[in-house]
């Protein structure tokens, strides 16, 4: 099982966490059309790279925190500690 | 069968004083404390243990340990049960699997070896067509397939599982593992050691006094130095980042365990794996490979054969000559490193009686040892990323390079690595053992800074250290794999050289696809004895060499794992209110919703309801979530959460409310009452109320991290009880001082802070889910029961009685008041479920927005409005008759054919009304008020029912609520 590095605990079972998904921003829902949002609630782009994700601490903290992982390789950049990213996202 | 014990030996493990009685196949036996079945059986004198899978060919001793293909036994209940490695216990019944009527005389022995009748594909092939009768061949197969009998009505054992964080676990204990073991721990590292035996020392066990008193010496260092040991373990899987499962086996009678391990470093001493050698005859029972006559003969002083040919083509198989002479039996030595092979091995009635060599010569023989080489068992190194890489001159597959992955926490030490002298393997393995305990240092180090970011950690950070170890040599070995003859290559699923030939020739000509074709490897050995064998024949039938052909993947689990140890033990915890003992002594029948078990009546729903309609009623309705919300942006937030608005909610008052998620599916309701200026408490379902904490949370943390406000999950904090009924504020006024609970001073949709039966810090709001008049108390939770007793005691003249979830799910549909997620589901949209007035699209942003703006105001991209299904009262025609849940709604179409529309959501009777009631979600089309609908019910009739103007059975208007 992979070790997720939260910023807050420290590194933890992937169990312990919640995938949230990958980190986009939230369309502006006044102005946003049925393609562009629909592609922000449903699609994934699943790249054999590097990913910024949206993890949450469900077992652990409670926070949710934004992560580079390679999906190809499963492991993870770290990102710097600290308050999560402001454009970490929820599904 | 005549007895085969020696007189003592040195070095043996089984103790003569102490005799285990048991049975084989029903008769009387003995064998003795130290012997495994396998041990005990041959030490009788048996030589059949087993009838093959496929062409019931009997079968015996081949490796004498865990991987024996032929020792698979019946014990008492327990089937599959490896005989080459479990330990003897007195009174266990063993029994042959796989034979009928018996071991010895088998009725479906097929000896015609590759014969077309079971050939590659056979089942494939034969067992395709017709289709019709897969049911047949299922039971024909059934009586063929081999494993033992399984008693559905055994006993239930409870599994254990336990996680360990060692820096450094060893798999296996030989002389390098050991070494590992005990140069980490004396390094500082804390060491876990599994061992797959049941005692340490790997193949010096059986070897010279010498190698038994160096792995005597290791064992005891391993001790000092406090490494934990684990014997009849095996570390059968690793995941990302050293994640482990060890199965740790309990031996007769116990359950296995399985341990979920975090290794630091994980150090791969798995050892080396005898390969048979493939030729006619090779599945004879008298052939057996190198180590295992060894270990019977030095482990349980038991004499394999009386007149043996041992075949060598290393030092091991000629120590197995060696030993075998020095104990008295008639040894032929032949080399097999001077050219020589074995051509066939022959005999009556499946014994051994000769030994054809491949220059003809004819040697009489009831033992046959061959000692081919070895398989390295790469498996765990393989789970890392390491690809295992063929070495002609050494006969054998090696790691790619020492040790490539994930950053040096994985390393191999001992035979998997390469060769040596005794010393040259403890050498390695300790230095092996120093370097994982310095790269667990090194991580340690990382991972406690990582860990503890706002605490100082101690000291810097150690150097990675390097691998400096003196690599191991590799000794020439020839390449035996298999003879001039056919012979079986896997003896666990009986798929002979041949078979493979055949399956290249029809095709399958790729390793990965000739092993699915023939299930060559997929038998209980799993690879270990036969895949290197698999791999050279499939090599010389497509003309090409291991190395192009290359090995299957080892998958985990590299020893196999018990459904129960995998299972273990289940904890589920269940969650109670404060009421729970008064529920159960008030007689509740009790009800699992989600983790709550709540009382579902206490005796007679329906009189629960009459009682609530005429006097006033008590539920307990604790497990409701709450969150209590404050701060100057908390109605900021409340505007986001739901469809409808909260800016002007006035202090006092409470507010019903839907939440949507962003593709504008209901995800949750509930009321929330504004406390104070900045103070508002929020309820949701029961069931979603873990899922509505998160939700909020991941708002306020990514999207709206500056908004100043702080939700607090309190459900457990307040015991909740609704009272509810005409009567309930005569109820209330007797046991609330501090409050006006007149209809004008608190009015229905109000909330309210004061003092019930003498508890101060209660939260009153005046709602109505039952649609009575009806006052829901947040009592701090250590005062519920208290609460509860005091409402209980002063309306005993008013008729008050406590009711449960079934009469409060009764008066709620009665109210036509839906559930999320019994009314609703992931499809249903707030339009669908009749919301669209509480939708405020006037609203700049919240969840959901988007969709709900397309759903009701028909732009582009909203899904057609007459598909989508409405949420819809629904009367049937005959008032005695309940549709079950989900039963479908149809429709008779322009063809003839039935279309389902919708199907029932809810249904009860109502007491009340005295008939049937319903939910449904029918599509828009058919929704209309007054219209008929035809329900299918689950006997398949047909029956009608009309579509009521509101949601509401009951009092559609609200007005005994609003009293
Ligand atoms: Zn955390």
């Amino acid at each position: 099982m992979l070790l997720v590095p939260c910023p807050h605990c420290g590194p933890r079972n992937s169990a312990d966490l919640t995938l949230v998904g990958e980190s986009e921003s939230r369309p502006d829902p006044s102005a946003t059309t049925p393609v562009e949002w629909r592609a922000y609630l449903y699609e994934e782009h699943n790249p054999a790279g590097w990913t910024r994700e949206t993890w949450y601490c469900r077992l652990g903290c409670g926070r949710f925190f934004v992560t580079e992982r390679h999906r190809g390789q499963n492991r993870f950049r770290n990102p710097p500690l600290g308050a999560p990213d402001e454009s970490a996202r929820r599904r | 069968m005549s007895p085969q014990r020696l007189p003592a030996r040195p070095g043996e493990v089984i103790d003569r004083d102490r005799a285990l009685a048991f049975t084989w196949n029903g008769r009387a036996v003995s064998g003795l404390a130290g012997d495994t079945i396998a041990s005990a059986l041959a030490a009788g004198g048996c030589r059949v243990f087993s009838r093959s899978m496929k062409y019931h060919r009997p079968r015996g001793i081949l490796t004498a340990d865990y991987w024996d293909p032929n020792t698979l036994l019946q014990v008492g209940e327990e089937p599959n049960v490896r005989a080459g490695h479990r330990l003897l216990e007195a009174g266990m019944a063993v029994s042959a699997q796989n034979a009928w009527p018996s071991v010895r005389w088998d009725a479906k022995v097929l000896t015609n070896l590759g014969g077309r009748a079971l050939s590659a594909g056979f089942y494939y092939k034969t067992f395709m067509r017709p289709r019709w009768l897969w049911p047949a061949y299922e039971k024909v197969l059934a009586r063929f397939a081999p494993g033992g009998v399984i008693d559905a009505g055994s006993a239930p054992r409870r599994h254990d599982k336990r996680y360990a964080h060692p820096d450094v676990v060893v798999a296996g204990g030989g002389p390098a593992g050991l070494a590992a073991a005990v140069a980490a721990a004396r390094a500082g590292a804390g060491v876990l050691l599994v061992e797959h035996e049941h005692a340490l020392g790997g193949h010096l066990r059986w070897g010279t006094k010498h190698e038994r008193s160096i792995a005597a010496a290791l064992a005891d260092a391993a001790q000092v130095a406090g490494v934990e040991i684990l014997t009849d373990a095996t570390v059968t899987g690793r995941w990302e980042d050293n994640w482990l499962a060890i199965v740790e086996r309990g031996g007769a009678g116990g359950p296995e365990r399985l341990i979920k391990a975090r290794a630091k470093v994980l150090v791969v001493a798995a050892g080396l794996i005898e390969r048979p050698y493939v030729f006619a005859g090779n599945d004879r029972p008298g052939v057996m490979l190198s180590q295992g006559a060894r270990r019977l003969l030095n482990l349980w002083a038991v004499r394999p054969g009386s007149r043996a040919v041992v075949w060598s083509a290393n030092t091991a198989g000629d120590a197995a000559a060696a030993d075998l002479e020095a104990a008295g039996v008639a040894v032929e030595h032949v080399d097999a490193r001077a050219g020589c092979t074995v051509a066939a091995a022959q005999g009556r009635r499946g014994g051994l009686e000769q030994v054809v060599l491949s220059d003809g010569t004819r040697l009489e023989a009831d033992l046959l040892v061959t000692a081919a080489g070895w398989t390295a068992p790469t498996s765990l190194l393989n789970m890392a990323g390491v690809r295992p890489r063929y070495d002609p001159a050494a006969a054998r597959f090696f790691p790619a390079e020492p040790d490539v992955p994930e950053a040096g926490t994985v390393l191999s030490t001992g035979g998997i690595s390469g060769d040596g002298s005794l010393d040259e393997l403890v050498g390695h393995g300790e230095a092996t053992g120093r370097l994982a305990a310095a790269r667990a240092a090194t991580l340690a180090h990382r991972l406690q800074v990582a860990t503890a970011w706002a605490a100082p950690v101690d000291g810097r950070e150690p150097p990675e250290a390097p691998d400096e170890r003196t690599p191991l040599g590799r000794d020439p070995h020839p390449e035996l794999y298999r003879s001039s003859t056919d012979g079986i290559v896997d003896l666990s699923e009986d798929v002979s050289s041949r078979d493979l030939r055949h399956g290249a020739a029809e095709g399958f000509d790729s390793v990965e696809l000739v092993k699915r074709w023939t299930t060559a490897t997929m038998g209980s050995a799993q690879g270990k004895l036969e895949t290197v064998n698999t791999v050279a024949v499939l090599a010389d039938a497509t003309d090409s060499t291991i190395s192009e052909v290359g090995t299957t993947t080892w998958r985990p689990p590299f020893a196999p794992v018990t459904l129960g140890a995998l299972a273990g033990r289940m904890f589920e915890p269940v969650r109670i209110s404060s009421l729970h003992d008064l529920h159960v002594a008030a007689g509740m029948t009790p009800i699992q919703a989600g983790q709550w078990i709540r009382p579902e009546h206490y005796g007679d729903p329906a009189a629960e309801v009459r009682n609530v309609r005429t006097n006033v009623g008590i539920i307990d309705v604790s497990p409701l979530g709450k969150l209590d919300i404050q701060g100057p942006d908390a109605a900021d937030l409340l505007s986001l959460l739901y469809v409808n608005k909260w800016r002007r909610l006035a202090a006092g008052a409470v507010r019903y409310g839907v939440m949507c998620a962003e593709d504008g599916v209901i995800l949750d309701d509930g009321v929330t009452g504004r406390l104070g200026e900045d103070h508002y408490l929020m309820s949701t379902t029961s069931s979603g109320s873990g899922a509505m904490e998160v939700w909020i949370q991941n708002w306020l943390q990514t999207e709206h991290p500056d908004w100043r406000v702080r939700v607090t999950p309190v459900t457990d904090a307040y015991t909740s009880i609704n009272v509810a009924g005409p009567r309930s504020r005569t109820l209330l006024e007797r046991l609330v001082d501090d409050v006006d609970l007149g209809p004008e001073a608190f009015k229905y949709m109000q909330v309210r802070r004061g003092t019930v039966a003498g508890v101060a810090g209660c939260v009153m709001w005046r709602i109505g889910f039952t649609g009575e008049l009806s006052y829901e108390l947040h009592v701090p939770a250590g005062f519920g029961p208290h609460v509860w007793q005091a409402l209980l005691a002063a309306g005993a003249d008013l008729g008050v009685a406590p009711f449960g979830l079934e009469a409060q799910r009764i008066m709620r549909l009665e109210k036509g008041h839906f559930i999320v997620g019994q009314d609703t589901d992931a499809l249903t949209k707030a339009p669908t479920a009749g919301l669209e007035r509480l939708i405020k699209l006037d609203k700049p942003d919240f969840c959901g927005r988007p969709e709900l703006q397309w759903a009701l105001d028909g732009e582009p991209g909203a899904e057609d409005p007459e598909a989508l299904p409405r949420l819809v009262a629904v009367q049937p025609t005959d008032p005695a008759y309940v549709p079950p849940e989900a039963c479908q709604i149809v429709v008779a179409g322009s063809d003839g054919n039935e279309r389902i529309i919708g199907r029932i959501t809810s249904s009860r009777f109502s007491p009340t009304l005295e008939r049937s009631i319903c939910l449904a979600q029918v599509e828009a089309a058919h929704a209309a008020p007054e219209g008929t609908l035809t329900i299918v019910g689950t006997d398949g009739r047909r029956r009608s029912a009309l579509i009521i103007a509101h949601h509401a059975h009951f009092d559609p208007e609200g007005e005994r609520l609003r009293v």
